[in-house]
């Protein structure tokens, strides 16, 4: 029993009709549960563009210290940036750090006591789900305009 | 710790199908979850095709059915038959529901049923609920008082204090909400959960109880309550249409008030 290292072990010991302790099962959970509902998608989308935007800020610090040791350097960053990888990781960047903010402020707003309704938590999540789409599109058009 | 897979010896194989009978015209496969301690193999999953012509309109109707008629060995608990016993909570096509509210008809294609996630398997859909009653008894779900009933009277509430019962009393502790937690699949050790978290709160909003401190200092802590991060599974599948996320939602607001 390597599942539980808690007070939960005991649970997972049953007994047989014949009396001798068997091993009981853990029942199926990601595995039958449906995760794509509204509830549970955006809650995990929020963690992973969280740990997504956490790693991608390692970029901006990148394009930071270059910025500061010399033109060289700096060019170096603009050179990734500028491929299709560099691209690819902006945009991604872009798109986490506006769905995890809209997320955060649907947590505010259920921390400050509102919106706990089914109907409410759906519309909710679809507004987040827009609102990352049309916020990143606009900060695209803004990027593509001023650098190039 | 959250593992997201089964572990070894709960991976499902493949079952036994056993057909419906000949002549039959309205015919649905449910694809039920089966574990025997009996047996030393892993859980399966069973495929019993039903005539549902010859079958009444709710899961629970075609569990029984197929107890009767196909399977005895087919172990489930059910009481009341009406939603009220609580009884019969499962997870029917990927929500966890009681088996005898939830009509055939709602789900398309095969009828998926497996026991309530994540917790330990007695046998096919029956799961150990211990850890979950001690959790319960954990907060104490009754009323205390230290100020004496009137003589001869009940404790008086106003309608306005019993109005703020409403949605909380009605939980009838199926635990298709806790057991629908992915916070409370990975912490069910330390977090409390959303159904022992209503009850909490239903005893913090009644007005004749006074061990409202009490009741907050227990839960302060930062797996009891906190580990709630309003994932709103809870109340999306709550079969009596309550909202525990709510409940949970007042109580931290309660945690700042008090702060000051």
């Amino acid at each position: 029993m390597s599942l539980n290292e808690d007070g939960q072990d005991g649970s997972f010991i049953g007994m047989r009709t014949d009396g001798s302790p068997v091993n009981r099962p853990l029942s199926p959970h990601l595995q039958a549960y449906d995760m794509l509902q509204m509830s549970s998608a955006v809650s995990v989308l929020n963690r992973a563009t969280g740990i997504a935007w956490s790693v991608g800020l390692i970029f901006l610090v990148w394009w930071l210290s270059a910025l500061a040791s010399g033109p060289q350097a700096f060019a170096d960053v603009q050179w990734f940036l500028g491929s299709v990888i560099g691209w690819v990781v902006l945009v991604g960047l872009i798109v986490v750090a506006w769905f995890h903010t809209l997320a955060g402020i649907r947590h505010l707003v259920w921390d400050a006591g509102f919106g706990f309704d089914m109907p409410s938590t759906y519309r909710g999540g679809w507004l987040v789900i827009g609102g990352t789409a049309a916020l990143s599109a606009l900060t695209l058009i803004i990027l593509v305009r001023a650098w190039i | 710790m959250a593992t997201f897979t089964l572990p070894k010896n709960s991976k499902i194989e493949k079952g036994q199908t056993f057909p419906a009978p000949e002549g039959s015209t309205n015919v649905r496969a449910f694809k039920i979850y089966r574990w025997d301690p009996d047996t030393d193999s892993n859980p399966r999953t069973d495929t019993f095709e039903l005539d549902l012509d010859k079958c009444g309109p709710m899961v629970l109707d075609a569990l029984i059915k197929i107890k009767n008629d196909v399977d005895q060995t087919l172990t489930f608990r059910r009481s009341c038959r009406e939603g009220i016993c609580g009884s019969c909570s499962m997870n029917i096509d990927g929500l966890n529901t009681l088996a005898c509210l939830k009509p055939i008809e709602e789900v398309k294609g095969d009828v998926r049923i497996t026991p309530l996630p994540h917790m330990p398997v007695v046998k096919d859909l029956v799961p150990d609920l211990s850890q979950i009653y001690a959790q319960l008894r954990s907060i104490e779900p009754w009323l205390k008082s230290d100020t004496p009933p009137p003589p001869d009277a009940e404790r008086r509430q106003s309608k306005d204090e019993r109005v703020k019962l409403d949605g909380l009393w009605e939980c009838i502790l199926c635990f298709c909400c806790s057991t629908a937690c992915p916070s409370y699949w990975w912490n069910s050790d330390r977090y409390l959960g959303p159904a022992v978290l209503l009850q909490a709160y239903r005893w913090i909003a009644d007005s004749r109880d006074e061990a409202t401190g009490e009741r907050l200092d227990n839960l302060e802590d930062p797996f009891r309550l906190y580990r709630c991060h309003t994932i709103m599974n809870c109340t999306r599948t709550c079969p009596k249409g309550l909202n525990p996320a709510e409940a949970i939602g007042k109580i931290k607001q309660l945690m700042v008030e008090r702060q000051g």
